[in-house]
């Protein structure tokens, strides 16, 4: 178990810097924001982590079950995922306003627009 | 051999999640979230998160997926081929990512076994939630015990997020509605897919179930996994099937941006309301108890009403969104 | 025990038992904390739903009034006295979510309602011009829903629930950028959006992680939990990412670069309401996290905060500083000036004593006071002038005579003369400094060259808007209550006096953030 739950957390840190790295490093918005959404999915897959309990069940209370995961990291994350969609929706709507100003939706030919 | 199946999803997600920050073609990476966020969704289920996990699919492989190619039917598919050179400052930028990477993995080592019993996590505040759910909610479903009334409040923060951020986009670039020419005739654009018999008998084969599963998935909720946001966000999906399968001007008839505004703002309202209700009725903000004679039973009824306020905002600006999206290709 | 009435230095008795002075007349007055975030949170959908022109800006002008009437009590029954809590749904913290308005929140909500109130106040013409009047409904809810936002971090006691209302102000500052008619402003807030996602996404990481080693997100119940595994890598790990997190919503140097050009190019009324708080609502959390929750934790914590922060502030003072002389934007001028009053904040902050507090606190209120009222002096000039370019805006001094010399009072306490607000906070900073030993020597040294720095930009508008010649033509004769809107001409010149009452009047802003150092550092009242 241990070397799984470790596991988690190290996909955990790979998918955050992978995330991370295609936000700065890729000019294209649009490859920005997919990127963002790559990042956040990590931060969700740590929490969801840290609540699983040995031998629990979903925190969904039926006959038998007697141990549950808990139930906080997963509201936590529900409220998350929320707040990353929401976020990608603005992001994108940016994006189509900025292709109709700009004509381009790289980041650098955006600058370069800008500059004189 | 549950283990190792999750070690296997991980390592699948991992290598996913290289190839789309790595692929030049946006569609490619756009499919590929999607396929990341179902194994993130399938991880999440081994993990004993249920509903995080539909939530995660409905939204993330779903609304989100939508979303995205309708940008890059807007704007382009393919990211601009650079020189491939080793710059310095692409050099800082993955040394930077691989510091911070290596810092976070040497900070697992301290951290409390996963599924560990005695961890913070699990010790301190879980079985007060789970025994207070039996107590005084009476409901099978933890976490939409957590969601709506315990830690109701964030709740209500989450539903003012996803409004503001149909505001937001509306802001941007206009409603649906609005930015059509008055009168405009049924041209090939608007159209959807009215030429193609096969997705048009498919979808008014499906389109009736999947608005069944929504609401279904609204009040169940309490039972097993559901509630407001993946309903919503299930009946935002068969509404926006209805528009590329028969046409935005059909689909804008049918609920129109009127009733979509009233949606985004009602929903909110609804769960402030009840909320005061709390207020007025004597007791705090957002407490259910006094709702009813019986608490339990008062607990159970703000939970319906914040749970139709949820959903009923989150499809509204879901296809709010979508129409505006939809908007700019025929404009 | 609540303390009785308090003999202030005056000999006068004042804000004697807050709440019981005031519960007669208030009986809803527990549930004010609550109220403070319900009033702006509810009006935002009713405000999308006015369409005739002008409602939806009156609704919300009269949504922030009532909330900044709402801040005013909250601080009258706090100030010096015990904080107040609400649980939200009647659950007992740590298990439901909990409010606590102490003297350092009860500062903020003055510093954001009143932002928001006096921006507001004046903006109507202003925000008219730059909006297009179909949209302007979803701008103004867009605004309450950034006023939601900040107010909800203010008075709320959870880490996660700060989260959640960070995101909520985020989302509704960059509708509030992207509303500017220059196309910049979108790339502009698109970058904005970047770095503030990342910024939030860092701060959850380090609450994910403080939540993993304690099992609360109670700020209160963390700070007693965090003592037993204060050492620990996931601890130090979460106090590196909430920091850096919490720094890119700051703007703290060298994360800053998101911020000149978004408040370059919003609308004027709306950088005049974000210049005034939205940074210092972040920097808000990163106090409270590193002091009240973070403290605890190891002995080092004096040595972390002065050992990286520091540095930063003193680079984001002079940078801040430097770049401002040699700006031509009047706007950008003032952005970066803003980073520089940030690195001020910060400084006091890294020195880690009561007086350092002090003076960051205070600044915190004096520099809105300042830097919202020379924003809305732009907002002023751009009613006539054709851009924010200092070029633009040559002898305007002798079109807008008033509102040039509001602008100037505002310089003023932005560089910090005595009397003026500006002036006090910055006594104080360098009083707090001088305690240091020679380190703090250095530090007063970088405290007057940027103060002589400030004088030098504030010195380059006056001297484009006195002397550089005639300003508009002859046929334009329209004397300056005729091109200035009445309201924003009000509102502008509130902001001045208030400059100088400040500055002048020992006042309830300086008793609050002497409260809130205290109890930052760990000393109830």
């Amino acid at each position: 178990m241990d070397i799984l739950g470790l596991y988690h957390y190290w996909i955990f840190a790979v998918l955050l810097m992978t995330g991370f790295f295609a936000i700065v490093a890729k000019p294209n918005l649009v490859k920005k924001l997919i990127g963002l959404s790559l990042f956040q999915s990590a931060v969700f897959l740590c929490y969801i982590t840290m609540g699983k309990i040995e031998g629990g069940t979903a925190p969904i209370m039926g006959e038998g079950a007697e141990l549950f995961s808990s139930p906080l990291p997963q509201v936590l994350i529900l409220t998350a995922i929320v707040v990353s969609i929401s976020t990608t929706a603005l992001g994108l709507g940016l994006v189509l306003r900025i292709k109709d100003e700009y004509g381009s939706i790289e980041e650098d030919e955006i600058q370069g627009q800008d500059q004189p | 051999m549950t283990t190792l199946f999750g070690i296997f999803l991980l390592t699948l997600l991992m290598i996913t999640g290289m190839a789309i920050v790595h692929t030049r073609n946006l569609f490619v990476a756009v499919m590929l979230m999607g396929i990341a966020s179902l194994l993130i969704a399938a991880s999440f289920f081994l993990l004993d998160a249920a509903d995080v996990a539909l939530t995660e699919a409905a939204i993330g492989a779903g609304i989100s997926t939508v979303l995205f190619l309708g940008a890059l039917a807007l704007t382009s598919e393919r990211e601009r081929k650079r020189r491939r050179s080793l710059s310095t400052s692409s050099l800082l930028q993955f040394g930077i990512v691989g510091v911070v990477a290596l810092i976070v993995i040497w900070a697992t080592f301290d951290q409390p076994r996963l599924g560990s019993p005695s961890a913070p996590v699990q010790a301190h505040l879980t079985p007060w939630y789970i025994e207070s759910t039996r107590d005084l909610i009476d409901i099978p479903n933890a976490v939409t015990a957590v969601l709506a009334s315990f830690r109701g409040y964030d709740t209500l923060g989450e539903v003012v997020v996803v409004f503001t951020a149909g505001v937001g986009v509306l802001f941007l670039l206009g409603t649906g509605a609005s930015s059509r020419a008055a009168g405009a005739p049924l041209s090939e654009d608007n159209a959807g897919l009215r030429h193609y018999l096969i997705p048009r008998i498919l979808g008014r084969l499906l389109i009736p179930f999947i608005l069944l599963l929504g609401f279904y998935v609204q009040f169940h909720g309490e039972y097993g996994p559901g509630g407001g946001f993946q309903a919503g966000a299930i009946i935002a999906a068969s509404v926006i099937l209805y528009a590329l399968l028969e046409g935005e001007q059909r689909a804008l008839s049918v609920i129109p941006q009127g009733v979509l505004l009233a949606m985004m703002a009602g929903g909110t309202l609804l769960f402030g309301a009840v909320g005061v209700a709390g207020i007025v009725l004597g007791s705090n903000f957002l407490d259910y108890s006094v709702l009813s004679e019986d608490p339990v039973n008062g607990q159970h009824w703000g939970i319906l009403l914040i749970e139709m306020g949820i959903g009923i905002t989150v499809a509204g600006v879901l296809i709010s969104i979508f129409h505006a999206f939809a908007a700019r290709a025929t404009a | 025990m609540r303390s009785k009435g308090r003999i202030s230095h005056d000999g006068k008795i004042r804000f004697a038992r807050g709440e019981a002075l005031l519960a007669p007349h208030l009986p809803h007055l527990p549930h004010l904390p609550m109220l403070q975030v319900l009033v702006p949170l509810l009006m935002a959908p009713f405000v999308l739903l006015l369409h005739p022109r002008g409602l939806a800006w009156a609704a919300a002008t009269a949504a922030s009034l009532m909330a900044f009437a709402i801040a005013v009590v909250l601080a009258l029954t706090v100030v010096g006295d015990a904080p107040l809590t609400y649980q939200v749904g009647r659950w007992p913290a740590p298990y439901g979510i909990e409010l606590r308005v102490d003297d350092f929140s009860a500062l903020l909500l003055l510093v954001i309602t009143g932002a928001s109130s006096v921006t507001l106040l004046g903006g109507w013409q202003s925000l008219a011009r730059a909006l297009p009047s179909a949209r302007q409904p979803y701008y103004f809810s867009a605004w309450l829903l950034a006023l939601t936002g900040f107010v909800g971090i203010a008075v709320s006691a959870d880490a996660f629930n700060i989260f959640v209302f960070m995101e909520v102000s985020s989302l509704a500052s960059y509708v509030l950028i992207a509303g500017g008619p220059d196309r910049r402003a979108l790339s502009a807030v698109f970058k904005y959006l970047i770095m503030g996602t990342v910024g939030a996404t860092f701060y959850l990481v380090g609450i994910g992680l403080v939540y993993m080693m304690t099992g609360t997100l109670n700020l209160a119940d963390m700070a007693v939990r965090i003592s037993d595994v204060a050492d620990t890598r996931p601890v130090l790990l979460a106090a590196g990412f909430i920091t850096v997190g919490l720094a890119l919503k700051a703007a703290i140097f060298p994360l800053h670069i998101w911020l000149p050009n978004a408040y370059a190019y919003a609308p004027h009324i709306a950088t005049a309401f974000l210049a005034a708080c939205a940074t210092k609502v972040a920097l808000y959390v990163l106090l409270r996290f590193d002091f009240v929750v973070l403290q605890h934790s190891a002995s080092e914590h004096a040595v972390q905060f002065a050992g990286y922060l520091m540095p930063l502030a003193v680079l984001g003072i002079l940078v801040g500083s430097g770049v401002a002389i040699f700006e031509r934007d009047l706007k950008r001028l003032l952005a970066f000036s803003s980073v520089a009053q940030i690195g001020y904040m910060l400084l006091g902050a890294s020195l880690v004593t009561i007086a350092g507090l002090n003076a960051a606190i205070l600044h915190m209120f004096n520099h809105a006071l300042a830097k919202g009222g020379l924003f809305l002096v732009v907002a002023a000039f751009c009613t006539v002038a054709a851009s924010s370019q200092l070029e633009q805006i040559g002898g305007i001094a002798r079109k807008m005579p008033w509102t040039f010399a509001a602008f100037v009072v505002c310089g003023l306490s932005l560089i910090g003369v005595p009397g003026t607000a500006g002036f006090l906070s910055k006594w104080y900073l360098v009083t707090a400094a001088l305690d240091y030993g020679a380190l703090g020597i250095a530090l007063v040294g970088v405290i007057l060259v940027s103060s002589l720095m400030a004088v030098v930009y504030i010195w380059r508008v006056v001297e484009s808007a006195c002397f550089a010649g005639e300003f508009g033509d002859d046929a334009d004769s329209d004397s300056e209550t005729a091109a200035v809107p009445p309201l924003l001409f009000i509102a502008v010149w509130i902001v001045a006096l208030a400059n100088l009452y400040f500055g002048l009047a020992s006042a309830l802003p300086i008793e609050l953030a002497a409260s809130a150092a205290n109890l930052l550092m760990g000393n109830a009242p």
